[in-house]
């Protein structure tokens, strides 16, 4: 394959947006005959992640991780696709013209990169990614490529996210300082939920940890698969005295409703990673924001772009202007990918306009 | 540095005084001398340097960054410190030269290899030290996948990442003794280098207080007085005797804290005019009169201006001092120094500011033109002439007059007046009554109760008994107040919006209109909100009635039904009015509440705005001279 230089993807006759193009379902591939995390219904879906605005249902076929497909299948109903296929990390297969092969993302379980390489151009479609350690799922694959597509979900440099395990240290000085009061972490229920609850056991944290009903499911799909999570207790049905003292995890809309009435002067946190931006956690009444992101941060986005050695950058959902702005003074061709749907997982847990799970 | 930055960061968050007290008086628990000291100086505006200007600010950003994205940052941000403290990159050589000429890396980790390499081999030895000594060691709990995918993923950010501009690394970043007391003595010109080190030594959080702190713009809802609370906390000694000795403490307090830790003796206050906690009154209910005698008490007007203490004294060679404090003991002698000329019989005089013009005391709102003032112009002072109407004498020159009853207290207080003879500073008369009724009638109608021309600054009467002394907080039975009746209007609930911490699940901030004729008839113009008043039964009754009522939503407000045969009438309960051009109505309300719900009322039957214009009219003429 060849490396960093673009130019060389024009010689042998392919030009990248004759492999993948932005269209109206979500990014096509001709030669290949499928999309990647298409937002309507198309014949043939390869997906990167569970994540709702990335992982529909109805589509024909859908090739993905088997975590992918196993969270789906849990979200949507045993007939959430016509057919399924699993696909290994490192796995690599033929789809028409182009070989399609699965690289690990480190964003959630089982999320996944795609290669897709047509003759002796690649063109890497990342999905959503970050670098920083995540003892919840497999960590990031570097893959060097022509063309990588990446998110900008946090494309600007003032957000730089910090060492996860700093901001749970937070929480538990929180829970030390304020023993009457409970605890209420809103965190998205795939994969920062868990992420948070493993971090707390490594911080050395071992009393039980409530769930909000909605965080159930998945989490103990995480656990089925390995993950050690602790003892973890619905939190239905317990006292409110009982909950002095405890953390609970749910889904973010829940900790500014009605159902926080069950808990004793609780004490709002959230895990995201918008919560670097003050204005941000105070505009939804956030007395504890956790700096925690299952995306790359600013530094983080550069490094990988820099390191793939691709030529030619595509910035898609999140803010393309100025990671473009980035590349392009770096010496990259780079433009923003026009893909819309994305950014909305958990339809109801995301009432901040254009904050994506983050 | 970084402590303190974690204590505002964290103070900013938090709703609660409860919960802010203990994060502070945590923080001076937990952080030792000078750095604590200098922390209650923070808090309290105690601390006195040069601030930096915004544009110093700006410019220190633009040597480091690209143009594009800072300007794409701060339209994100909103806030210019923060956007700084963000974004501020280490000093790190970064490869400049374009990224298309590298071969490319091995297929291993993102980072140390690719875009920074240059940048890795030149601090990677700095770096690693610098992590053993910080204790932070990233968590290498193997991954339960490991294996699952094929090999060749790097995991997670190994050491090497420490190059990762985020990681703060040496030199240490600096004490806030350090950044206070070089802020003392920098000249203007020395500023931005230091400034630019600082930013480079602290985390992200330290660089944000450390620029709030520099520009002056602290703002993270703390008063001066919370902050002696959490202090006094401390040794649980009572907040009122750290007021009282606080004029005469400087920072960073080592005494103070002392005195709080056991390990000496409470600090002489050797301030000539220090301030003396304020003694308040209870709110009188009907239902208390039965168990007070009349003659037990002392009764005077109520006025509707601002107490204060007015305090002179002598310090060592003899010379006057004199000090105005609010009720909370906050200095406000610069904004009222046409007042200061008047103090000069040392001694503490407890009474109100008022504007009188001819003789006559002004409303409430013509005082407002006075308050929270930057400058005290000489037109202000003429147009506003400042008042002082006395009701209590603390201290006689050296004598502390505290511990007397109140009805010697009052004489005492008559001749120290007469002896000042003064025409700033004029008595509070008594309000003669032998009953209760006669006390009613009076309040009812000050006017022709002695007020005279001054009525209309009456709020109410004032019941002191005679023999109590002068203790500071709010004692059980010894004074009262005894409010006008506020005013009252019905209007509508319009919107609502979530309340904060507690409140965070309840529509509990409410704004409410009253009608208008509009283009197509009658309409609802919003005049004010109220977020208090109501019992806790009251706010679940209108929490569900929002929710049920809904007929939109704008982020966290909602739009409430309110058309003339559908919706909620509020009792509102407002102590004045003042004309404002910046809401629509026109008028804005002061000390607005929700006094009662109207279950029973149809909207269409709730006040007009007229109404409120009427009292407005009243009052207008006084404010425009």
């Amino acid at each position: 394959m060849t490396r960093s230089d673009g130019n060389a993807a024009y010689i042998a006759g392919m030009r990248p947006q004759d492999i993948l193009l932005p269209a109206a379902a979500g990014l096509c591939c001709k030669p290949g005959g499928f999309h990647i995390d298409p937002v309507r219904p198309v014949e043939r879906a390869v997906i990167t992640h569970g994540h709702s605005d990335h992982a529909r249902a109805g589509h024909g076929a859908v090739l993905a991780t088997q975590e992918t497909l196993d969270m789906m299948r849990l979200r949507y109903g045993e007939n959430f696709a016509g057919s399924t296929q699993a696909i290994r990390y490192g796995e690599e297969i033929r789809l028409g013209d182009v070989r399609v092969k699965f690289h690990p993302a480190g964003h959630v379980l089982g999320s996944a990169q795609i290669a897709v390489t047509c003759k002796e151009t690649c063109i890497v479609a990342s999905g959503d990614y970050k670098d920083a350690s995540d003892p919840t799922c497999t960590p990031f694959e570097l893959v060097p490529c022509d063309v990588f597509i990446t998110e900008a979900t946090f494309g600007l440099p003032v957000f730089r996210h910090g060492d996860a395990a700093d901001e749970v240290r937070k929480l538990l000085a929180s829970v030390a300082l304020f023993p009457e009061r409970a605890h209420l972490v809103g965190a998205y229920s795939l994969g920062k939920a868990q992420r948070v609850i493993k971090l707390l056991r490594q911080a050395g944290y071992d009393a039980p940890i409530y769930l909000h009903g909605a965080m159930e499911t998945i989490t103990h799909y995480y656990q089925s698969r390995g993950i050690e999570l602790g003892e973890l207790r619905p939190v239905k049905g317990v006292k409110k005295a009982a909950l002095a003292g405890t953390i609970t995890l749910a889904p973010p809309s829940a900790t500014s409703d009605l159902w926080t009435r069950r808990f004793p002067d609780p004490v709002t946190a959230f895990a995201s990673g918008w919560m670097r931006v003050r204005a941000r956690a105070r505009q939804r009444g956030v007395e504890l924001p956790l700096v925690i992101s299952d995306h790359a941060d600013w530094d983080g986005l550069t490094a990988t772009i820099g390191a793939t050695g691709a030529g030619e950058i595509w910035v898609t959902h999140g803010q393309e202007d100025a990671l473009v702005h980035w590349c392009r003074s770096k010496g990259l061709k780079a433009q923003p990918l026009d893909l819309v749907g994305y950014g909305d997982e958990e339809e109801s847990e995301t009432p901040v306009q254009g904050e994506a799970e983050a | 540095m970084n402590r303190f930055a974690e204590l505002l960061d964290r103070l900013a968050y938090e709703p609660g005084r409860n919960n802010k007290l203990r994060l502070i008086t945590g923080y001076f628990r937990e952080v030792g001398d000078p750095d604590r000291g200098y922390a209650l100086a923070a808090l309290t505006g105690a601390l006195s340097f040069k601030h930096a200007k915004p544009a110093l600010i700006r410019d220190l950003i633009a040597s480091r960054t690209d143009e594009v994205l800072f300007g794409l940052s701060y339209d994100y941000v909103g806030d210019l410190s923060e956007t700084v403290a963000l974004m501020w990159p280490k000093r790190v050589v970064y490869d400049n030269q374009s990224l298309l000429g590298h071969p490319s890396p091995p297929p291993s980790p993102a980072r140390g290899e690719g875009a920074q390499r240059g940048a890795a081999q030149q601090t990677r030895f700095k770096t690693d030290s610098s992590l053993a000594s910080d204790g932070r060691t990233s968590p290498t709990v193997p991954s339960p996948l490991a294996g699952e995918g094929q090999g060749g993923g790097h995991s997670g950010r190994d050491p090497n990442e420490s190059i990762h501009p985020s990681n703060h690394n040496n030199p240490p970043p600096p004490t806030l003794t350090e950044v206070v007391t070089t802020l003392r003595t920098l000249g203007k010109t020395e500023l931005p280098k230091q400034l630019e080190r600082w930013l480079d030594e602290l985390d992200e959080t330290g660089r944000w207080a450390l620029l709030k702190l520099v520009t002056g713009a602290l703002r993270i809802g703390i008063s001066a007085r919370l902050a002696k609370t959490a202090a006094a906390a401390l040794g649980d000694k009572d907040p009122h005797e750290v007021e009282l000795i606080w004029p005469g403490l400087i920072p960073p307090y080592l005494d103070l804290f002392a005195w709080l830790e056991g390990r000496a003796d409470k600090p002489v206050n050797r301030d000539p005019a220090p301030f003396r906690p304020v003694m308040l009154a209870h709110a009188i209910e009907d239902a208390d009169f039965a168990a007070l005698d009349p003659a037990d008490y002392i009764a005077e007007w109520k006025w509707d201006g601002i107490r204060v203490q007015a305090v002179a004294g002598r310090d060592e060679r003899g010379h006057v001092t004199a000090r105005l404090y609010s009720r909370t003991g906050e200095d406000i002698t610069g904004s009222f120094p046409d007042l200061v000329p008047s103090l000069r019989l040392p001694g503490a005089i407890d009474g109100e500011l008022l504007i009188l013009r001819e003789g006559r005391v002004q409303s409430f709102n013509v005082l407002q033109q006075r308050l929270n003032r930057k400058v005290v112009s000489p037109k202000l002072i003429k147009e506003f002439p400042i008042h002082l109407r006395a009701y209590d004498l603390l201290g006689d020159d050296e004598n502390d007059l505290r511990e007397l009853p109140f009805a010697e207290r009052r004489e005492r207080l008559e001749s120290f007046i007469k002896k000042l003879d003064d025409p700033r500073i004029d008595l509070s008369p008594t309000v003669p009554f032998a009953s209760w009724e006669a006390l009613t009638a009076a309040r009812a109608d000050p006017a022709s109760a002695g007020a005279g021309e001054d009525a209309d600054a009456v709020e109410g009467v004032m019941l002191k008994r005679r023999d109590a002394p002068y203790l500071p907080g709010r004692p059980k039975g010894q004074w009262w107040k005894w409010k006008r009746d506020p005013h009252i209007i019905d209007a509508v609930l319009m919107y609502a919006q979530r309340g904060h911490g507690k409140r965070s699940s309840y529509y509990s901030d409410y704004t409410f209109g009253v009608w208008t004729a509009g283009e197509g008839g009658d309409e609802l113009v919003p005049v004010g909100k109220a977020y208090f008043g109501f019992t806790d039964e009251e706010l679940l009754q209108i929490d569900r009635f929002v929710r049920r009522n809904t007929t939109e939503k704008f982020g966290p407000v909602r739009h409430v039904v309110h058309e003339g045969d559908k919706g909620l009438v509020l009792e509102v309960a407002f102590e004045g009015l003042q004309r404002s051009p910046r809401h629509k109505s026109g008028v804005a309300m002061r000390f607005p509440r929700i006094s009662r719900l109207r279950w029973d009322k149809p909207p269409k039957e709730a006040d007009r705005l007229e109404t409120l214009e009427r009292m407005l009219k009243a009052e207008a003429a006084e404010i425009e001279v």
